[in-house]
């Protein structure tokens, strides 16, 4: 690393041994560094919230495309060109004026890569595994989203092989934008469910 | 196993802290590790990894950070598998800390039996979770065992976590979107929450 990153030390221990492990597998010719570099490449780049952002953005657009979403969410995902590792069979959940949907994983950080990237190191925090499924609307104003009491809160565990992505409700007076505008206004955050657009 | 990554409803972990506009990997080596983990075990080994995860030390969970975690699973399972030695590890690194060694009958024998990729439940059952609790791998929540839920969603089937990670039997078994209330988890009615977790088949049992 950098000297002037944050980091306190120049070489820390899992950095130490995470050099160690690479360049044994290297030496055995069983990891490829280039692949290895393509991989970090992809999730650092190009594997992110602005593709589930897109996803959101025709959902809010195309009536018929939200409806197929809804019904088969890896299928109509797939139509946008995302797919692959922990994005197997997606499972899209709806907000409205009267529900609000949040995902966790409590088991360990289950989460939608192809369209959302890899998760915040807050949603793999224990106060956030431990938490949501027990005191969700306490946690989720705490996390700036609160909601009125007469709002159904659904709480999805990922905990099999479903990846959820939370599908929020179009802003008001963005009726006049265009889809690529719309993606503009769609967050990670939001479409975990721990905030409202 | 009831280990420490079972962290739904546990009390006493503080607030949630953000770290606003968070780069993907604070680190090079978290990146690079999560790849190395990736190209060589994801595809074909998912659940081995997570428990190799959850085999970890305690405290250095608990301690440690997301890619740690991952660091400390792969290099488990390379070694574990031969691939690897640990003293090579040790020699270099200096220290090497691995997961704990997979428990001597990690699977119930309430768990073995074989896959069946037709559901025996439909949406709208009522179902009770098996009270078991495995000393191996298993995806099912203890905050969950021996509640009943409402099946809301009848899922495809998808190789059992148990049979997978410690019988190499990847036969497909259903698995439903169950629904539960707070006060059938917690004890405390909570209006207008409802909690979902995804469960296999082997999990449940009809309830009245």
């Amino acid at each position: 690393m950098s000297e002037d990153h944050h980091h306190p030390s120049p070489t820390s221990e899992p950095e130490r041994r995470a050099r160690v492990l690479e360049e044994l597998l290297i030496e055995r010719g069983l990891v490829d560094p280039s692949f290895v570099d393509a991989i970090v490449d992809a999730y650092g780049r190009d594997i992110g919230p602005m593709n589930g952002a897109a996803v959101v953005a025709r959902a809010w657009v195309d009536p018929e495309y939200k409806d197929r979403l809804l019904d088969d969410g890896t299928s109509a995902i797939a139509e946008l060109g995302f797919g692959g590792p922990e994005g197997d069979y997606m499972v899209v959940v709806e907000n409205s004026a009267a529900v609000h949907n949040v995902v966790v994983c409590t088991l360990c950080s289950c989460y939608p890569w192809p369209v959302l990237g890899l998760p915040p190191t807050w949603y793999k925090s224990a106060p956030y595994r431990s938490r949501m499924v027990r005191e969700p609307r306490r946690l989720l104003a705490e996390m700036g989203c609160p909601l009125d009491d007469d709002v159904e809160i659904r709480v999805w565990d990922s905990s099999a092989d479903a990846r959820y992505l939370v599908l929020p409700e179009r802003p008001k007076g963005t009726e006049s934008l265009a889809e690529g505008e719309l993606a503009g206004l769609v967050t990670r955050d939001a479409m975990i469910g721990v905030q409202r657009l | 196993m009831d280990g420490v990554h079972d962290l739904g409803g546990l009390v006493g972990f503080g607030p949630v802290e953000v770290e606003p506009d968070e780069p993907v990997f604070h680190e090079e080596w978290e990146g690079r590790t999560f790849a190395v983990a990736g190209s060589l075990l994801l595809s074909g080994n998912l659940h081995g990894m997570r428990h190799a995860i959850e085999r970890m030390d305690g405290v250095h969970y608990l301690t440690s950070s997301y890619y740690e975690h991952w660091l400390t699973g792969v290099a488990t399972l390379l070694v574990e598998s031969g691939v690897i030695e640990e003293e090579d590890l040790r020699t270099r690194a200096g220290s090497f800390p691995l997961a704990r060694a997979i428990a001597d009958e990690p699977v119930p024998p309430e768990l073995r039996h074989p896959p069946s990729p037709s559901p025996q439940f439909r949406r709208g059952d009522r179902v009770r979770v098996r009270n078991l609790h495995p000393f191996g791998h298993t995806r099912c929540p203890d905050y969950v065992r021996d509640r009943v839920g409402v099946v809301a969603r009848v899922d495809p089937a998808a190789p059992v976590p148990e049979l997978s990670t410690h019988h190499r039997d990847d036969r497909p078994e259903c698995i439903y979107g169950v629904r539960f209330e707070p006060l059938e988890l917690w004890g405390e009615r909570d209006n207008g929450v409802v909690v979902h977790v995804d469960l296999y088949e082997r999990y449940l049992e009809p309830a009245a």
